[in-house]
């Protein structure tokens, strides 16, 4: 990696240089201002929010906001904290991401290799679900989840996110299948692999850098979306997000802005982990395709 | 019956046919190669055979059993790619097995197969490499491998060589050759390179456009080419095919042919029937090492004719001296010893072997049969 990026590497003087690295650190602190005040307010006592000093560096450290956000904060009616609202969060993140890259991947397999007639006319369409509007949907969906019995379940936001995550995933693996040799499924056909042997034992071994594309990509927009959550969540399977909202918009008492800013620390910490654990496959990823070799 | 049959086989793409009524019977242990330009439909008739692509009309039988129709695993054939196709998150060993495995052989007789065609290609060593840590030659080694273990009927071979280096390929060509001798099994090969079919083969399908322009040995395809394509593709330089006069002198039938400087100088044919021809035009085919100095003449042709020409090229090649001179209006190669004096712009008596020269009608472009 190092040698490539350094012959592809435009030289440029010292000068330049030193002034592109001043650009980037001002950028990176820039980005990296909201973050800091979240985790130092999120570990101080409210008084030192409310008495006015946000920039501050606590003078007391506190680990109280988090244990309070987590398991004892009001949540609209319930002072369960957002324990039972993350793992919500959980049991319908991983299914969806689970079943939309597998669906993903069986689509781009047919689509490339089992060529039919129309087969671009359908991932045309496929496509679609890429560009329609949220919003657009909610009520035939709620219509259809309450027709399916699914209404206010998890799996009936499983079910949504997979339908609205299908034509990225389908997307990716069908690009990155594109670029596959065709002679290697010949190869296997003549060696005598069924269709799913050829998809489980040849093709997804080899389909690791989009996987990681296709599973960040969806493990984020799902944990984060906020209105489907909103929409179609019973009380009993509502997300992180919906929670997270309904703590931060709870109408009484005090604003316990160190709870709140905790709070969103944990809601945001799982992307967090998957983009810092997967990120550089995800980069390797998207190049993937267009890069050959 | 052969052992391999195609039979009026037929390929269409809607409604493009890109193979025209092909019929080519293989006997049990034969090496055929079909050869010819790219675009040609090589591949697409060794598909069909594999059962990859579906036989527009037409039969394809293996051992008398009709295989339209029939899955690729169901017949009994093993195909190496151009591209060597090896499945890249496998081992070698785990890719040569992959067909057994698929096949429900069980583990041990795997073991024993695996082991057998390690030691027959001499790639014991890398069984637990990946591909992706092979060199060209290694995985078309691994390539054989994985088509030998499965003792298939037919082997299918689709330019396997077409991705070596020069020196790579003519040490693999040999080893193929070797490889079929000792084995004795029946071979399809397709190749591009008419060296590699002269060489390989004990039957060559020349094709183009579609159709199989001949089929036959080596020596006749390259002794008595059926037409000026077939002609001009087998051979390296290619045929010189000379515009010229059918005449009659002293009784016998001769060409006319036009030198450097409009004169003419009249070559007799060993063909008697070419009196058939007489005032008419036809193109004469020569084969460059049929061009030589006085010298290096066949000694057992009874049919050697003198030209005096002039020298326009000459390119030394090591072993054989090419010289271009212009005969009818075209450029004419000869192959001369390399110590043939022979110098660019001088006049130079050539003898050419008549006895091996051929004649084709310009209308058909078919060769006219003795
Ligand atoms: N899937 C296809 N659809 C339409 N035409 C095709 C298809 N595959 C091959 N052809 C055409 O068939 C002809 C023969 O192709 P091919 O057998 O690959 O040639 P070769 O192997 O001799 O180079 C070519 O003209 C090619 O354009
Ligand atoms: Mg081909």
């Amino acid at each position: 990696m190092s040698v490539a990026s350094q012959d592809t590497a435009i030289r440029t003087g010292r000068a330049v240089r030193t002034l592109i690295y001043l650009v980037l650190v001002l950028f990176a602190l820039f980005y990296l201002l909201p973050l800091y005040v979240m985790v130092v307010n999120s570990v101080k006592p409210l008084v030192e929010i409310t008495g006015g000093g946000m920039m501050n560096l606590p003078q007391v450290f506190t680990l109280e906001p988090w244990a309070k956000a987590w398991s004892s904060a009001q949540i609209g009616v319930q002072p369960t904290g957002l324990s039972p609202y993350f793992w919500n969060s959980i049991k319908m993140v991983v299914p969806a991401v689970a079943i939309s890259t597998v669906l993903g991947a069986l689509n781009g397999y047919v689509l490339t290799k089992w060529r039919f007639k129309y087969d671009t006319i359908l991932f045309g369409l496929i496509l679609f679900a890429c560009f329609i509007p949220f919003q657009i949907v909610l009520i035939p969906m709620a219509k259809m989840l309450g027709l399916m019995g699914l209404a206010g379940t998890t799996w009936g936001l499983v079910l949504v996110h997979v339908v609205y995550g299908v034509g990225f995933t389908t997307l990716y693996f069908r690009n990155y299948y594109a670029v596959f040799p065709t002679e290697l499924i010949r190869a296997a056909q003549i060696d005598g692999a069924g269709f799913f042997q050829i998809f489980w034992r040849i093709l997804l071994p080899s389909s690791g850098p989009i996987a990681v594309v296709s599973i960040i990509w969806q493990f984020t927009n799902i944990w984060n979306d906020f209105l489907f959550g909103a929409s179609f969540a019973g009380a009993d399977s509502q997300p992180m997000t919906v929670a997270l909202n309904n703590l931060v918009q709870a109408s009484h008492g005090v604003k316990e802005y160190n709870v709140h800013f905790a709070g969103a620390i944990l809601a945001a910490l799982p992307t967090l982990l998957v983009y810092i654990v997967a990120g550089r496959y995800f980069v390797r990823g998207l190049m993937a395709g267009s890069v050959k070799g | 019956m052969g052992f391999l049959d195609i039979d009026n086989a037929t390929k269409a793409y809607g409604a493009v046919e890109v193979l025209h009524r092909v019929d080519i019977s293989v006997q049990e242990g034969e090496f055929l190669v079909l050869v010819g330009p790219s675009g040609c439909g090589k591949s697409t008739l060794l598909n069909m055979i594999a059962g990859l692509e579906d036989i527009t009309s037409g039969e394809i039988r293996i051992k008398d059993t009709l295989m339209n129709g029939v899955h690729p695993s169901k017949r009994n054939i093993a195909m190496v790619f151009q591209s060597y196709a090896l499945y890249p998150n496998m081992t070698v060993g785990q890719n040569i097995t992959f067909g057994l495995e698929m096949h429900g052989v069980p583990k041990p007789e795997r073991e024993k197969a695996l082991k057998e065609a390690a030691n027959l290609l001499q790639i014991e060593p890398l069984l637990d490499r990946k591909p992706g840590a092979l060199s060209g030659g290694q995985r078309q080694r691994v390539a054989m491998g994985r088509a030998l273990v499965r003792n298939p009927d037919v082997f299918l071979f689709d330019e396997p060589l077409s991705n070596l280096d020069a020196k790579l390929r003519v040490d693999m060509r040999t080893e193929i050759k070797k490889l079929h001798q000792k084995l004795g099994t029946t071979i399809v090969y397709v190749t591009h390179d008419q060296i590699e079919a002269m060489t390989l083969s004990t039957r060559i399908a020349v094709m183009n456009g579609g159709y199989v322009q001949q089929l036959g040995t080596p020596q006749e395809i390259y002794d008595t080419p059926a037409n000026i394509f077939v002609a001009t593709f087998m051979g390296s330089p290619a045929m010189n095919v000379i515009p010229a006069k059918v005449a009659i002198k002293d009784g016998l039938p001769m060409a006319l042919v036009a030198l450097h400087d409009g004169s003419e100088v009249a070559l007799p044919f060993s063909q008697q029937n070419m009196a058939d021809w007489a005032g008419k035009e036809i193109l004469l085919g020569i084969r460059p090492e049929t061009i030589t100095d006085e010298d290096a003449a066949d000694r057992k042709s009874s049919n050697i004719a003198h030209l005096s020409n002039r020298i326009v090229v000459t390119e030394p090649a090591g072993s054989d001296t090419f010289v271009t001179m212009t005969l009818g209006g075209k450029d004419v190669i000869a192959r001369m010893r390399s110590d043939a004096d022979v110098r660019p712009g001088a006049d130079f008596t050539f003898a050419v072997n008549m006895e091996k020269a051929i004649a084709f009608d310009p209308a058909s472009q078919n060769r006219i049969a003795p």
